[in-house]
């Protein structure tokens, strides 16, 4: 004997029998709310739980917990290394960009090619290897007062990376910037961002242009950090400390000021502890010794 | 029974559309179209997740607690784009990194969530999947219709690349920076909207 079933239109009530009912018990609905279900083939038959039941939901809700729980952990373990490895890399790949190499295709290779040495800066500017893992966020470094510093050689010339650090308009801004061997003058610069806003913000990640206008910029002036970032077009062309902003991007232009001027004045004991061709290097030094 | 499926595949593709007709998944509409490139990988993203959603809650629609449906749909849903993403990282790490803030933005797009209350909790699965298909791609075209406005007219580029030449700017013209933002968006989807309505008039209301 199959007893049909009619399924009120309004609130969803299921009525079994051979009729649908004058009126919905729930809703209050007329007999022509209501429409018959045609179930697909055989299955009604096999319809032994009571999906409704708060015993099954509870079961229901409980396996359905431990089940993702589990399945996201271990995804989450089994893919851990590789996600490393991949950070990684890609940190390499930035600071390979501040060296003017981009679209590099064995990144591993020309880091290891480029960058000689992972060294921490002491109190009195001095370098020391750093022998711990290679690192990816160099926020938790500053945090431990641990400053890196990155030798490297391109062309045979010796040049010093530093990784940056600071805030931008909606997140975290950071960068590596790359300078000569007299530890003043910009070699190459990278920036990138966690979410400014793609054409405006983000921007200073994906306009190589305004990274490479940073190049034969200087940092020190007087002993201490002078490079700015100005509001688009104010930039004084001929001055070496100035830097156009990206147009429209002004609160993350001054993200980026701020983190030059916060994270180079941190490096100051080691900018200015050689002082080739550089006057004002030498009354900086002079102002250090009074300290 | 394949006149269905079709159905199913191509009627949000235009008529149903979810973006202009059914008005689900606006906010992230908004987010991501300022650019042509975000606004394609959102759309095929939010693609793939809908259509094995769906797929997943279909074959499980029959055992689903009423009570509770909601809460499973965005565990599944949320599960799945936390495994998306974890595999993005370990195996496709560039585009995980183009993806950063849109792939959470998965989550709580209102598309998902409709989709599988008023599709998936009703169909078999290959229905189930057709649909996820038919709206991901919906949803794709009209971001792509407004990125493509955004973005040529805001910054004058496609894809990254200078569309309006030099001797534009050289004579006035000046890119429209109202267009980045996403207020414009909202005017861009309410002009889409009224064309669409135009072309179907009988989705008008009176």
């Amino acid at each position: 004997m199959a007893t049909k079933k009619f399924k009120c239109k309004v609130c969803g009530y299921v009525h079994e029998g051979n009729e649908a009912p004058e009126k919905c018990p729930l809703c209050g609905a007329p007999k022509s709310e209501f429409e018959e279900i045609v179930e697909g083939g055989a299955a009604p038959a096999k319809k032994g739980i009571d999906t409704g039941s708060n015993v099954y939901t509870i079961i229901y809700a409980a396996v359905m917990v431990i089940v993702v729980a589990f399945l996201l952990v271990f995804v989450s373990s089994t893919l851990k290394p590789r996600q490393d490895a991949n950070v990684v890399n890609d940190t390499k790949k930035q600071i390979l960009a501040s060296l003017n190499l981009r679209n590099v295709a064995d990144v591993k290779a020309e880091y290891d090619k480029c960058v000689k040495a992972d060294m921490l800066m002491q109190a009195d500017g001095s370098l020391v290897p750093y022998d711990g893992q290679f690192n990816t966020s160099y926020n938790s470094e500053f945090g431990k007062g641990q400053y890196h510093v990155f030798q490297a050689q391109v062309d045979g010339q010796d040049k010093f990376i530093i990784p940056m650090v600071g805030q931008g308009l909606w997140g975290a801004i950071w960068g590596y910037v790359a300078l000569d061997a007299d530890r003043n003058t910009i070699y190459g610069i990278y920036f990138s961002h966690a979410s400014e806003t793609p054409g405006l913000g983000a921007e200073i990640k994906e306009n190589i242009k305004f990274q490479e206008s940073f190049q034969g910029k200087m940092i020190v002036n007087n002993g201490a950090v002078d490079l700015d970032v100005v509001k688009s077009g104010k930039a004084d062309k001929s001055s070496p400390f100035e830097v156009d902003g990206v147009t429209g991007a002004t609160m993350t232009s001054n993200g980026v000021d701020a983190m030059i001027d916060k994270v180079l004045s941190s490096y100051i004991p080691f900018l200015a502890a050689q002082c080739p061709l550089n006057d004002a290097c030498s009354q900086e030094a002079e102002v250090e010794s009074i300290d | 029974m394949a006149n269905k499926n079709n159905e199913a595949l191509k009627q949000p593709v235009w008529l149903n559309n979810p973006v202009v007709v059914q008005i689900l998944g606006i906010c992230s509409a908004l987010a991501v179209t300022s650019q042509l490139k975000p606004a394609i990988v959102m759309g095929l993203s939010v693609t793939v997740i809908v259509a094995m959603s769906n797929v997943i809650i279909s074959l499980l629609r029959n055992t689903i607690p009423n009570r509770i449906r909601i809460i499973v749909q965005l565990v599944v849903v949320a599960a799945l784009v936390t495994i998306v993403s974890e595999i993005l990282k370990a195996f496709a790490y560039d585009v995980s990194v183009q993806l950063s803030v849109y792939i959470g933005l998965i989550i709580t797009n209102c598309i998902l969530m409709g989709r599988l209350e008023a599709f998936a909790m009703q169909n078999g699965p290959w229905e189930s999947f057709l649909d996820g298909i038919g709206n991901g791609l919906g949803y794709a075209f009209i971001l792509i219709v407004v990125a493509f406005v955004r973005e040529l007219f805001g910054s004058g580029k496609l894809f990254g690349f200078q569309v309006v030449p030099q001797w534009c700017y050289d004579h006035g013209y000046l890119n429209n920076g109202f267009m980045i933002m996403a207020p414009m968006a909202l005017i861009l989807v309410g002009c889409v909207i009224w064309i669409h309505r135009s072309i179907n008039k009988d989705l008008q209301e009176k």
